[in-house]
């Protein structure tokens, strides 16, 4: 008895008010307004949550995809053009009096090794860094050398999606081996860096440190000596460029090494470096 | 916006669920295969070469 009182004494408050009300369907109808405004602003954020999530899995993923595929294809394309015994390096090099390279952008050039970064770690390198051919895989710089040549073959790579060649760069330590093959030879460089340490970051060679986080805008990096635009080289190094940090385009993540041996290709002969490696 | 495509969805709730199904699908075939490629050239996320400013 004592239980029931206080809420029959609401319910009859609560019908009370709400008979004798005299604008009731007036504020029904306002709240129905202010529900539906509520519930299309909720759809569209619920909404463009979904959107951006998806976002993340085209670039984590779909991107991946079809990045490979080009890679497939620019592998083959220049493997087929090596087993005709053409050279896309040889012959076309540098035009007299110019800087410019005359191999097409989008053109497989090289094949890249890391074995610190998986036994199974090959990229075909392309010509050139525009959006397209960084597609396709890691990208030569066109003004900067060659294999092999002194001064500075430098690489751009794509971190996060898109293949990810150079997702893991930083993993990369002092003497850790990049091989580079061309259809005449293999060219083994190694990270600069102290060696007695194994820190990347302190110079090396010529002043230049093995790993090195700068603004975009710092050209000098793939310079034939490195931060030292005009200087004559001496060294042949090879210099890799991906973003930093992982998913940010506010710095670059820069990789220089050093050639250590070059090995002429003989047959299906690997170098030392890599695993099964004879010559 | 859901609710109205949904109840001008025609037939029984079984058939219902199967159209929202193919809808989904369309929708994040455009966005994953038309629109985040054209999209993606002008966000900064795939910078990776050291250029002038």
């Amino acid at each position: 008895m004592t239980e029931t009182r206080p809420r029959e004494a609401a319910d009859d408050g609560h019908a009370a008010n709400i008979l004798t009300m005299p604008g009731r369907h007036r504020v029904v109808h306002g709240s129905d307004r202010i529900r539906f405004v509520m519930r299309g602003i909720g759809q569209a954020l619920v909404t463009a949550g979904v959107i951006v999530l998806l976002f993340v899995v085209y670039e984590l993923w779909v991107t991946n995809i079809f990045a490979h595929q080009k890679q497939v294809r620019v592998r083959s394309v220049l493997e087929q053009q090596w087993a005709q015994g053409d050279d896309p390096l040889v012959g076309r090099l540098n035009l007299p009096g110019s800087r410019q390279s005359t191999i097409p952008a989008g053109q497989g050039i090289a094949n890249l090794y890391v074995p610190r970064l998986g036994s199974d770690y090959r990229f075909t390198i392309v010509q050139g860094v525009d959006g397209a051919s960084l597609e396709e895989g890691p990208g030569h710089y066109p003004t900067t050398q060659l294999p092999g040549q002194v001064g500075n073959f430098a690489v751009a790579g794509h971190r996060v999606g898109k293949g990810e060649p150079f997702l893991n760069l930083d993993q990369l330590r002092v003497g850790d081996a990049g091989v580079v093959e061309t259809k005449s030879t293999w060219f083994v460089y190694r990270v600069l860096g102290d060696v007695a340490t194994g820190d990347p970051t302190v110079a090396g060679v010529d002043g230049v440190p093995g790993r090195q986080i700068v603004a975009p805008s710092d050209v000098a990096v793939i310079d034939p000596v490195p931060g030292r635009p005009g200087a004559r080289p001496t060294e042949s190094l090879m210099t890799m460029t991906t973003c930093h940090p992982k998913f940010t385009a506010n710095q670059r993540m820069i990789v220089h090494a050093a050639l250590s041996r070059a090995v002429v290709r003989n047959g299906n002969q690997l170098p030392k470096e890599l695993v099964g490696g004879t010559i | 916006m859901y609710t109205w495509i949904w109840r001008h969805l025609p037939g029984r709730m079984v058939w219902k669920l199967l159209q929202t199904l193919v809808l989904v699908a369309a929708v994040s075939a455009l966005l994953l295969f038309v629109i985040f490629p054209w999209l993606e050239p002008h966000l900064p996320f795939g910078n990776v070469t050291v250029d002038g400013p």
